[in-house]
């Protein structure tokens, strides 16, 4: 008999990070460590998470599938799941299905250059990808972080951010935007596509991968494609509403495309054939 | 198959057996305006004369609202539990239509796409299906035209066709339908000799067929059409609710407190929080992308992906519209003219 696909792993809170305002990270055991063991997944797979009395939200997996302790998710909290999550304290339990979705190409990658782009609160989604090359750091060329939000409290992973910083083989470049910046902020002022046109990325033997909200992946693309990113060396992970991360629920599709099934990693070749509702 | 003849006076005599045998069994029944597939203690319950009911008869296998498991929070742990399989019960569908049971293919297509959706898997097994052939249709049915007919066996697993005042055919499809023969086996005769079933059916003219649809639709992503064609929808979702093919679900808590249980419910694409994020944003803002979602779902996006369609030309939704949009003048409309 098949499992129930529906019913949730119980998650223990291992640790709660406050990331910026509104913004927090659970590190999630499995309880039962039998479950734990037998969990894989590849970075880019999403999941569903419960707070149970108030339902679930679909994030993806932000730590890295070269991290085996444990799962890491990051979340604002905006809606009425988010805020029951947003409620859980350390040691308290909480629902985790999945991983559903597909994943980055990470294998192919392998002897590249990779340029990471993100903007707000996407950088979770590209955290698991960032990380998992860094865990592999001598099986990639050279490593590039640009990285923007709204304002300098807005940057969310400030601790990894200034890990990177540290580190000789990672370029990083972390912006805010103009009106954002603090009295002793050391990073760029302007917006996510400006900056990185004035970063001048190399696309020889380069992958790029963008995430971040609508308006900055329009505008980030053309900027690609200046400095000469064929659409075949772009990648993008998307987000839509999403219940049952398994296909049935009928409401993430765009045109004939599952984002829970086919996605949510899309290369942007693959977006130019899709159905323009997303 | 295997067919046999009965005197239609004694079908009530058999459905009694069944009622008494099957833990349950259902059957449309009026009430008021409405007739609706509701469980039954007794024969004299079943409305013969229903040509469809409001709602289809995929609630049989997809309740409008069913429980995923059962949570209780005590401190901080949680223990969820499963309703038992038993829970489901074995189940007679009797007097549905051939577009009612051809509805269950799409589910099922829907629902044991890559995961296996147990839930509905078991309540489908247990589901034993009972058409009756429509002898009669009205200006909604289209079924002929998506590949149905007012005759068809797909999904049943006993037709019943009215052939006169006293005789009806019976067309056994599966093992199933031969457990509910078997209940009554001296009522069935051998079929001594052909009939034309075909002669008693309801005509319903094909207008269309379902790949002419497909190949327009597929191709219509950016035509007005649907800005057209959904001018006056006021995106109730009655067109979802009592489709037999629509699967669309949410999923959602009923919590008391410290316990609950988290739910299944019926969900509809023309809800405009349907698609709509967190954020505000909504990939399908208007009523013209959801009725454009609505179509394309069934006429180019399954028999794409699962090999199936989303209608089975029953006629619900244009019955149920409270603005009369009807699918059947939509669809001709498609298959009549050029979208480019």
């Amino acid at each position: 008999m098949n499992e129930n696909i529906y019913l949730p792993h119980i998650m223990v809170i291992d640790k709660i990070t406050v990331e910026a305002p509104g913004v927090k990270t659970f590190r999630l055991k499995f309880q039962n460590e039998e479950e734990g063991k037998a969990f894989q997944f590849r970075a880019g797979n999403f999941a569903e998470y419960s707070a149970f009395g108030e339902g679930e939200s679909t994030f993806c997996i932000a730590s890295a599938p070269t991290r085996k302790e444990y799962v890491e998710c990051t979340f604002r909290h905006a809606g009425r799941v988010t805020s029951g999550l947003n409620r859980l304290e350390e040691g308290q339990t909480m629902g985790f299905r999945g991983p559903f979705g597909n994943s980055f190409p990470i294998e192919e990658w392998k002897g590249k250059n990779i340029l990471f782009v993100a903007g707000g609160i996407a950088l979770p989604p590209m955290r698991c990808v960032i990380d998992n090359v860094l865990d592999l750091r001598d099986q990639f060329g050279d490593v590039t972080i640009v990285y923007g939000a709204k304002s300098v409290a807005d940057l969310v992973y400030k601790e990894e951010l200034a890990e990177w910083n540290q580190r000789s083989d990672v370029k990083l470049v972390t912006t805010v935007d103009p009106g954002g910046e603090t009295p002793d902020w050391k990073g760029e002022v302007g917006f996510v596509p400006n900056v990185l046109d004035s970063v001048a990325p190399n696309s020889d033997n380069t992958v790029a991968v963008v995430c971040g909200p609508p308006i900055m992946i329009k505008f980030t693309f053309p900027v690609l494609e200046k400095h000469g990113f064929k659409d075949e060396n772009i990648y993008t992970t998307l987000e839509n509403r999403m219940k049952c991360g398994v296909g049935k629920c009928g409401r993430c599709n765009v045109g004939k495309m599952y984002v829970c099934k086919d996605g949510p990693v899309f290369s942007k070749v693959q977006l130019n054939d899709m159905a323009p509702e997303f | 198959m295997e067919k046999y003849i009965i005197k239609t006076e004694q079908i009530d005599a058999w459905l009694k057996r069944i009622i008494e045998s099957v833990p349950r069994v259902l059957a449309p029944v009026s009430s008021g305006t409405k007739t609706e597939f509701r469980r039954i203690k007794s024969p004299e319950e079943v409305n013969n004369k229903s040509l469809t009911t409001t709602v289809s008869a995929k609630a049989a296998a997809f309740p409008p609202v069913e429980t995923l498991f059962k949570y209780q929070k005590d401190g901080k742990d949680t223990t969820l539990t499963e309703d038992s399989f038993d829970k489901y019960p074995e189940t007679v569908l009797w007097h549905a239509r051939s577009c009612d049971a051809m509805g269950f293919s799409p589910l099922s297509a829907i629902f044991d796409w890559d995961y296996k959706d147990n839930i509905y898997d078991e309540r489908r097994n247990k589901l034993t299906i009972v058409t009756f052939a429509c002898n009669q249709s009205d200006e909604c049915c289209f079924c002929t035209s998506v590949g149905g007919g007012p005759g068809n066996v797909e999904g049943s697993d006993i037709q019943l066709t009215m052939l006169n005042a006293t005789d009806t055919l019976v067309e056994v499809m599966t093992e199933k339908g031969q457990k509910l023969v078997a209940l009554l086996p001296d009522i069935f005769q051998p079929l001594s000799e052909e009939v034309d079933k075909e002669a008693v059916l309801a005509k319903i003219p094909v207008q269309f067929t379902k790949e002419e649809i497909k190949e327009h639709v597929s191709n219509a992503f950016d035509s007005p059409v649907w800005k057209r064609q959904s001018a006056r929808c006021l995106g109730c979702g009655a067109c979802a609710f009592v489709c037999p093919t629509c699967a669309c679900f949410d999923i959602q808590e009923d919590a008391h407190g410290n316990h609950g249980r988290r739910l299944r419910c019926w969900d509809a694409c023309g809800f405009s929080l349907f698609t709509q994020h967190t954020s505000g944003y909504n990939p399908r803002p208007t009523q013209a992308t959801r009725w454009r979602q609505r179509i394309l779902h069934k006429f180019s996006y399954m028999p794409e992906r699962l090999g199936v369609y989303g209608c089975t030309g029953c006629g619900r939704c244009s019955r149920a519209c409270p603005v009369d949009m009807n699918l059947q003048e939509h669809l001709i409309s498609i298959a009549n003219s050029n979208h480019e």
